[in-house]
């Protein structure tokens, strides 16, 4: 009794709220899917201690922490420091291995009827093609999302989405080994001269999408220590202090690429950021830092963001992608009715 | 199952240089066990702190008209415990819980030390209840760089059958630390169980002393997270399973409570060569 009054939920609307008349579905290259907010891959595991938080099939879909062909320990701790408005991190991939992921995370995922985007990664362009066999054999996966952009492996030179000849060479091997309806997004790094010339070449390459943006390479050191905070030096800058980059990159892929689906990222925390990377041409959003800090932020940001589409007198969501694209509306003024309304003007003439 | 909930301070008080929180958790309090901890968001709805807090529950209650309460004992060390200090009666905090593997209790009545450094002993008032309930006899030892920065000695009095404690700079009670007394400690109770929780020194050389009097130990380690729930991977440490193979492993949903002889203390903050997925360990890192 007392805990209605105390213990209330998410901060949000509820059923009643203008929001919940909007249609909030997304054709996601060609899904069809009943939200715009989806997880982001390495903030949600995969998805299973998200579900104590937030019902995960009500999300547009989960998608899972980038998997390798085989386990990985990852990087040694400290693995994360706290950064204003955001986070650095290095974990380092650590993952079980696609055979344990298939067989115990994808299982789970698709029992529980939660849609999934599994997001791969790679350290040769062998092991991405040989990541693409083996999910094309499995039964119930939404959509692949390439991580070529991971800014956490010991060579920089790794980082397939830093040149576009690699980003292409990466995304045409998993095109080519993986089943031709299964859309590939290929995540981008923000860390490039260039983001639409890499968008351009995954997409001659062979990618249905993208996915905007990954983390941006970062650094933080300890003055107490007077060392890296991080064991692994470097790490990926990740939350809302990142959002303007990423809305950026959002922009100018959309603008470039009227019609490729994106799946925009970087710093989401309420309704309106999502509404920033829709507006700028996201057909869908991730969310990932913010779940660390709310964990069931999907689900409040979905609520937000119906309500603020809603307020802006829309019905649907797909009526409002990219619509920060649109030439601004003439200032139209009324004629003035009578001349004596000018009066105080003298105009002069040349 | 952890639940989400929003928090309703309902007491701040200092407690030597610490401060102890008291806060609505309905539907938490009532199943949180020893050894369980909360996670809170810092600095309100437009904060740049993005990461939660985490505490170990120190006392849980049920005061009526609130449902379940609990207290946590802070230590400000930053920005965001800086913050928590502040709150005042009745602010409201974010708060996820009860999360974590709590310490594993005896079923027969043995003889249990618990080993608590630094405010490292507020989740040991829960445990110590918790084994005297169970027919155990409870002995503590509990220790601090100086006396200020003991945690909760009277009550700890009244719970404990025998009580020892250390102070680095002999301000209170012996002069050293904690570790240096349990040796005798571990005789005079005739131990067959070491709980411990404290800063990560301290639980690698009780670990390591217990294990070679053959005695079951049980820690509560204190690592950074970012997530508290198992989807980040941040505060991992490498931990020999049942099989006998190392995995670098979550304390927060695997512990925060190991078994001590499980812990390979002396590699923490490593990734050890023969680590499950270790780069270079190829016979463990292929298929299974």
């Amino acid at each position: 009794m007392s805990r209605a009054l105390i213990a209330q939920g998410p901060r949000g609307s509820d059923g009643d709220s203008p929001g919940a008349r909007v249609d909030m579905g997304v054709d996601l290259a060609g899904l069809a899917l009943p939200s715009p907010i989806l997880t982001a891959s390495g903030c949600a595991a995969a998805g299973r201690e998200l579900d104590t938080f937030v019902d995960i099939t009500t999300l547009g879909a989960v998608v899972t922490k980038s998997i390798m062909m085989r386990p990985r320990a990852g990087r040694a701790t400290p693995r994360m420091s706290e950064t204003p408005s955001g986070m650095l991190n290095s974990i380092g991939l650590q993952g079980p291995g696609v055979e344990s992921f298939i067989e115990n995370d994808l299982s789970w995922l698709v029992q529980r009827g939660a849609r999934t985007i599994v997001s791969i990664a790679g350290e040769s362009v062998d092991e991405y093609a040989k990541l693409a066999a083996k999910l094309k054999r499995v039964e119930g996966i939404s959509a692949i999302e390439v991580n070529i952009s991971c800014p956490n492996v010991a060579d920089r030179g790794q980082v397939f989405a830093c040149r576009p000849e690699s980003a292409a060479q990466v995304i045409q091997a998993v095109r080519r080994g993986s089943d031709s309806r299964t859309p590939i997004f290929a995540k981008l790094s923000p860390d490039v001269t260039d983001i639409v010339e890499i968008a351009d070449s995954v997409i001659k390459a062979g990618a249905t999408g993208l996915s905007l943006i990954n983390t941006l390479l970062g650094m933080v050191i300890d003055t107490t220590t007077m060392r890296p905070a991080l064991a692994g030096v470097t790490g990926g800058l990740s939350g809302p202090a990142i959002r303007p980059v990423a809305v950026r990159c959002v922009w100018q892929v959309r603008a470039a690429f009227p019609k490729v689906p994106i799946i925009g990222m970087g710093g989401i925390r309420s309704g309106a950021d999502a509404m920033e990377f829709i507006l700028a041409g996201a057909d869908a959003v991730s969310v990932g830092t913010s779940v660390f800090n709310d964990p069931s932020a999907p689900a409040r940001i979905h609520r937000e963001l119906a309500d603020l589409v809603a307020g802006g007198g829309f019905t649907r969501l797909a009526d409002i992608v990219g619509r920060a694209h649109r030439e601004p509306e003439p200032i139209v003024l009324d004629e003035p009715t009578e001349l004596d309304d000018w009066d105080f003007i003298t105009e002069e003439r040349p | 199952m952890a639940e989400q909930v929003k928090s309703e301070i309902l007491d701040n008080r200092r407690a030597g240089d610490y401060h102890v929180l008291s806060l609505t958790a309905p539907g938490i309090a009532e199943v949180a066990k020893p050894g369980h901890f909360i996670t809170l968001s810092m600095g309100g709805d437009e904060t740049s702190m993005v990461l939660r807090r985490a505490f170990a529950i120190h006392q849980v209650q049920s005061r009526g008209v609130y449902g379940g309460t609990l207290d946590i004992a802070v230590s400000v060390q930053g920005r965001g415990t800086e913050w928590l200090a502040g709150r005042r009666r009745h602010d409201v905090v974010d708060l996820v819980g009860p999360l974590g593997k709590p310490f594993a209790l005896p079923k027969q009545g043995v003889s249990c030390v618990l080993v608590g450094g630094g405010y490292g002993s507020a989740p040991l008032f829960m445990l110590a209840q918790e084994l005297r309930d169970r027919g155990c006899r409870v002995d503590m030892v509990i220790g601090a760089a100086t006396e200020s920065r003991l945690f909760g000695v009277l009550e700890l009095k009244r719970l404990a059958s025998a009580l020892t404690i250390t102070t680095d700079d002999g301000s209170a009670g012996v002069q050293g630390r904690v570790t240096d007394v349990l040796d005798d400690a571990l005789d005079r109770a005739g131990a067959d169980v070491v709980y411990a929780c404290g800063p990560m020194p301290m639980l690698s050389e009780v670990a390591r002393i217990a294990t070679k009097r053959r005695v079951f130990s049980q820690c509560a380690v204190e690592e950074a997270m970012a997530c508290g729930i198992g989807v980040c991977m941040t505060c991992v440490l490498p931990v020999i399973g049942d099989d006998g193979i190392t995995r670098m492993v979550r304390s927060c949903v695997e512990g925060p409570v190991f078994r001590g002889d499980r812990v390979r203390w002396a590699d923490v903050h490593t990734i050890p060569d023969d680590a499950w997925g270790a780069p270079g360990n190829d016979d463990r890192g292929v298929g299974r």
